[in-house]
């Protein structure tokens, strides 16, 4: 009894401690970069109203909606293209690589390994390494995304087939089905909601990054907010702004949608 | 008949999860084997098809020698051995009458199995197992719209079709209520006799192990302590098993 009040209000000196340390880490970083935190607050509102007033889309800016309408497509194909291609790479690397079908160990930690690698290069390296070799076009920003993108599925494939999928593997591979028979009777069947709903996601992002990625690789949608900016056009910047978030918000939608019938 | 001799395993040096176990079935007979958790039930049984290698010993059945099977000979015997899981291990999305046929695919060439190809006759006799478990109606229903007694005899009809020998249940009711747990002890019971199939049961319940086996097997750190007819088992050997009495549970 005594023993478990302690722990409780050991555990509330902990959290408390823990958050007195994350405020120190702050004003420290804070001061070593020399940033007004005051200033920096003040700054916020004024930052604002001059968004407000510069990059609301006039009615002039409508003439430039269509040329927007057609990139931001361009932006949109491209993340579900790569989503999709990433998605079906993604699947047999991890069904070599998980616990539950997996090779052999050795098979197993490299592809953990090569996940993680193409994980944890940020986009934007991806894509300036990618500008390189394929220059500015379409395809780097496609490569771009398909690289994180299959970093992040791979992972994510393995957990799912790790955690949904072993039970029933187990189970025939007790009746003396076969490797294959086992992966595409009880595996992909057991674990077809889960992915679909990552896929969805992946999309999502995707399309929030395409975005990035095109002003680096001077395409799609992105490639023509950074026109309209640097041209000093900012109500047409604002509209694409706009643009993409009236895309990005109905995609979620339509989504959300698709995972509440499948799951 | 059902002959383990001898048998050994452990997952780590110095170790022992299993230490010189031997024992016997005929055909026909429904065996419980019991003992205190981590004792090595589960591990008997996973051996007893292969799903774990142990390490020494002989596991015949029919006098051929499961242990020494390459990986086709494995296969053809693994089909002749049920399966039954405490947690039902179905493929939830698919039908009832998808997963029966599961129990077929270890007798199909792997691309009818992959493309979930099966005959008539074999579409014919999961109706009928179903009809025998009472889930004749369920056959077209999902899985995941089950309870856990309806898919606890979804998995009994997917060992069926297998044709077994022998079917292996690693505490089939322990996530039961105790009607359903009832309903799947009597089926188990009564389809071991009308099939002449040899059933063995790990179990947490004494008083069930008691009332619906013919012989009980009691494990304990990985040693077998007896085993003997179920009438004959007493509060004696029951103490030595658990380490402490254990008179309630027997009534
Ligand atoms: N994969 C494994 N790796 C290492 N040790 C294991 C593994 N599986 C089981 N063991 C050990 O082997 C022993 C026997 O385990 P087993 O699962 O066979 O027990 P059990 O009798 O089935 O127990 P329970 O009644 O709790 O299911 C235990 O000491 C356990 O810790
Ligand atoms: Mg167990």
């Amino acid at each position: 009894m005594t023993g478990s009040i302690k722990y409780l209000s050991q555990k509330h000196w902990r959290q408390t401690g823990v958050i007195a340390l994350v405020g120190a880490i702050y004003l420290i970083c804070s001061w070593i970069l020399q940033y007004n935190n005051l200033a920096g607050i003040t700054a916020v509102p004024k930052a604002f109203a001059w968004l407000g007033t510069n990059f609301m889309p006039t009615a002039d800016s409508m003439s430039h909606v269509p040329q927007i309408w057609t990139k931001l497509m361009q932006t949109v194909l491209l993340a579900i293209a790569s989503t999709v291609v990433a998605a079906v790479i993604a699947i047999f690397v991890a069904l070599l690589g998980s616990k539950v079908t997996g090779f052999n160990w050795v098979v197993q930690t490299a592809t953990r390994g090569i996940a993680s690698f193409f994980r944890n290069i940020p986009l934007v390296a991806w894509a300036m390494i990618l500008l390189f070799s394929f220059k500015q076009s379409d395809f780097t920003g496609f490569l771009a995304l398909l690289l994180m993108s299959v970093g992040y599925l791979i992972r994510a494939f393995m957990e799912i087939i790790e955690d949904e999928a072993s039970e029933t593997t187990l189970a025939l591979k007790a009746t003396g089905a076969s490797y294959f028979q086992i992966i595409f009777q009880a595996v992909l069947p057991q674990i077809l909601p889960s992915l679909i709903s990552w896929v969805l996601y992946m999309i999502e992002n995707n399309v929030r990054d395409a975005t990035l990625v095109g002003i680096l690789t001077g395409t799609g949608i992105g490639f023509i907010f950074d026109l309209y900016y640097k041209s000093f056009r900012f109500d047409a910047a604002g509209m694409t702004v706009l643009a993409i978030i009236l895309v990005v918000i109905i995609l979620e939608v339509l989504s959300n949608q698709i995972r509440k019938v499948i799951l | 008949m059902l002959e383990v001799k001898n048998l050994e395993k452990s997952y780590q040096k110095d170790k022992t999860a299993l230490k010189d176990i031997s024992f016997s079935i005929e055909p026909g007979k429904f065996v419980a084997i019991i003992g205190p958790s981590g004792a090595g039930k589960t591990t008997i049984l996973r051996s007893l098809n292969q799903l774990i290698k142990d390490d020494s010993g002989q596991i015949l059945l029919d006098n051929q020698d499961l242990r020494t099977a390459n990986k086709a000979e494995l296969r053809k015997h693994r089909r002749q051995i049920g399966m039954i899981f405490q947690n039902y291990n179905l493929v939830e999305r698919l039908t009832v009458i998808e997963n029966v046929l599961h129990g077929r695919l270890g007798y199909k060439s792997t691309l009818a199995g992959v493309f979930g190809r099966y005959t008539e006759d074999e579409k014919k006799e999961a109706m009928v197992l179903l009809d025998k478990v009472g889930l004749k109606e369920f056959a077209l229903q999902r899985c995941s719209e089950l309870s856990g007694g309806q898919k606890q005899r979804v998995g009994i009809a997917r060992s069926l079709i297998q044709h077994p020998k022998v079917i292996l249940c690693d505490e089939p009711i322990a996530s039961l209520d105790p009607i359903s747990a009832q309903t799947v002890m009597q089926l188990l019971k009564e389809l071991t006799e009308e099939f002449n199939i040899i059933c063995i049961a790990n179990l947490h319940q004494i008083n069930i192990a008691k009332k619906y086996a013919d012989q009980i097997i009691g494990i304990r750190k990985g040693e077998l302590v007896f085993d003997e007819p179920a009438a004959d088992l007493s509060e004696a050997t029951l103490a030595e098993l658990y380490d402490q009495p254990v008179t309630k549970e027997l009534k």
